[in-house]
């Protein structure tokens, strides 16, 4: 019925707008998609051929291949390390993220005490709070933590993650604490007077239905976690062992100034992870990204 | 009675990673930051002495700091508003009917995947040599030299790029709200005689009331603490004069607070500059939400 009138009112006379439209959509699509085509192609040219046309189509393909092997090989670069490191902490963050927030929540949502509520508007006021009030003291703060301890914080792995744990678990909280409050308590009742024990409540029967909302948690901090520069710039600093993907590039930038056939590769490599892993995960990055900014 | 008590330290132990974490990254160094704004704190643990509010008139008057204030100010409020018309029609194009609307769906949101660092490079690229090159080959005059050394062009070109990355964002939100209309309402509209345009603004835009508060406090927050695309694409670049001193044509607040802490060594006064910065986004942040709460209850 409804298709019935969608098409004697709708399409049929619309036709042409319809392909303006798709035209429109088109253009201003190609547009969008302009910068990464300039990337490609002048990771395919060399800093000579850039500098004396900058508007250009590559002529070699072969070029592709010696800019790509030598940002590689580069040891300022250093790709594969970055890479590595870049993996490293937003895995083990995410991990440990989505674990604690998911745990902590379902004990805020459960346990209906005046404290549990204290704590949760805590998290939700501490989700204003920038980055930039906190940052400076943080690592006057970590770097006499990690003297105390004898473990340090700066620059170090556990440091970093720890510090993602802080700043992604407010946001994470919420959105489970969210989730969970639709939950069926039935359920955990069930399992209560089976003798399940109330850990064993959590991971073996709330856990595997927290899998949407997992999704949205894993997307909004692992794009943030992954790109973000500046908590990785203070506290694994820019010249340290440890670099993510963001500082390498930055450092590369600052040490191989308008070298644009290199930096424009540099850019290319950082930009492959990601996009190859939308290219598989599109559907649930999407979902989450949607799901994470309505609740 | 034994099962109870297990049952609390069970909560307990569920409770304490987040709450010590918590507790170690953000309590304590907020507390930390906003004792330290009113000390002559070095960037080290000790304080020899506290000032009272000397680093918050100090910073009052230095041109730099209040020159960033008014170009965030500015940024922020053209990146809403581009960002979001930006993003809307995009939104509205890619519900239509058109061939291909998931894929173009899809492909906008690519350049939110892109950390700033990484884009600013590339448009700094495109910005200093793409469009020069473009400008001087037409005889353009306008875009024959970089817009990023100009001081009167430098924030619009961050504009430009942050609409660009953030606009497939907020794209994603308004089709997820136009989805979620229900179609009989567009179709009655549409048998009753209601144009494309007059479907859009009359139907489309308040029901969409919610997706707008959303939009509007993401990119508000967004650009207000914009910092690695500023980093990446100008640096705070170019020099301009501002209340008679040169300050930095496109430093915006979270750049000038770096930079007053580690390139000119003054911790004390950066950390000021930060609590002012949390000051005002919160305030911008309540001011904006419920006015677009009593607009959500009008629809």
């Amino acid at each position: 019925m409804s298709e019935h009138v969608e098409r004697m009112a709708g399409s049929k006379p619309h036709k042409g707008r319809q392909l303006a439209l798709e035209i429109v959509t088109f253009l201003l699509f190609v547009l969008f998609m302009m910068p990464f085509i300039i990337v490609v192609f002048n990771s395919m040219r060399t800093n000579q051929d850039i500098i004396n046309q900058p508007v250009g189509l590559p002529t070699n393909l072969g070029q592709f291949w010696t800019n790509i092997k030598d940002i590689w090989n580069n040891p300022t670069f250093n790709f594969l390390t970055a890479l590595r490191d870049s993996v490293i902490i937003t895995v083990l963050s995410l991990a440990i993220i989505s674990i604690f927030s998911s745990m902590a929540a379902w004990v805020l949502v459960r346990n209906k005490t005046r404290w549990s509520n204290f704590l949760f508007m805590a998290y939700v006021a501490a989700m204003v709070i920038p980055f930039q009030v906190v940052m400076f003291p943080l690592l006057t703060w970590f770097k006499a933590v990690g003297d105390f301890i004898h473990i340090p914080m700066l620059r170090s792995y556990q440091g970093m993650i720890f510090a993602y744990l802080g700043f992604g678990e407010a946001m994470s909280i919420f959105i489970f604490h969210g989730f969970i409050k639709g939950v069926p308590l039935e359920l955990e009742e069930a399992a209560d007077i089976d003798g399940c024990s109330r850990a064993g409540t959590f991971f073996r029967i709330v856990l595997p239905l927290l899998q949407p909302v997992f999704v949205t948690v894993l997307v909004l901090n692992g794009l943030w976690i992954w790109n973000d520069y500046l908590l990785p710039l203070l506290v694994l600093g820019s010249s340290g062992d440890i670099r993510t993907i963001p500082l390498a590039v930055q450092g590369f930038n600052g040490a191989y100034v308008k070298q644009w056939h290199l930096i424009m590769s540099s850019t290319l490599l950082a930009m492959l992870p990601i996009i190859i892993l939308y290219l598989f995960a599109q559907k649930y990055i999407v979902q989450g990204m949607v799901d994470g900014s309505i609740k | 009675m034994k099962s109870m008590t297990r049952r609390k330290l069970t909560e307990f132990l569920f409770l304490f990673p987040t709450l010590f974490a918590f507790v170690m990254v953000i309590i304590i160094p907020f507390i930390l930051g906003i004792y330290y704004s009113f000390t002559d704190w070095q960037g080290t643990g000790a304080v020899s002495k506290m000032v009272g509010l000397d680093n918050y008139k100090a910073i009052f008057q230095e041109p730099g700091f209040l020159h960033s204030f008014l170009v965030t100010l500015l940024f922020t409020v053209l990146n809403i508003i581009t960002v979001n018309v930006v993003a809307f029609i995009i939104s509205l194009l890619v519900t239509s009917e058109i061939r291909g609307r998931n894929l173009y769906r899809a492909g906008f949101f690519i350049p939110n995947l892109i950390g700033g660092i990484v884009l600013g490079l590339v448009w700094q690229f495109i910005f200093s040599n793409i469009l020069p090159s473009i400008g001087q080959s037409l005889g353009i005059a306008g875009l024959s030299k970089s817009l990023i050394s100009n001081k009167d062009t430098v924030m619009i070109t961050m504009v430009i790029v942050n609409t660009w990355q953030y606009a497939g964002y907020i794209m994603l939100i308004y089709v997820a709200s136009i989805q979620g209309i229900s179609k009989s309402v567009l179709e009655a509209a549409e048998v009753d005689g209601a144009k494309y345009w007059t479907r859009i603004t009359r139907i489309q835009i308040p029901l969409m009331a919610n997706a707008f508060t959303i939009s509007l406090f993401l990119t508000l927050t967004n650009s207000f603490k914009m910092y690695d695309v500023n980093v990446a694409l100008t640096n705070g670049g170019p020099v301009t004069m501002f209340m008679m001193k040169p300050v930095q044509a496109s430093e915006l607040l979270a750049l000038n607070i770096y930079q007053t802490a580690f390139k000119y060594n003054n911790m004390a006064q950066g950390q000021a500059k930060a609590v002012i910065f949390f000051i005002v986004l919160t305030i911008f942040s309540i001011i904006q939400v419920s006015w677009n709460k009593s607009k959500e209850v009008e629809a």
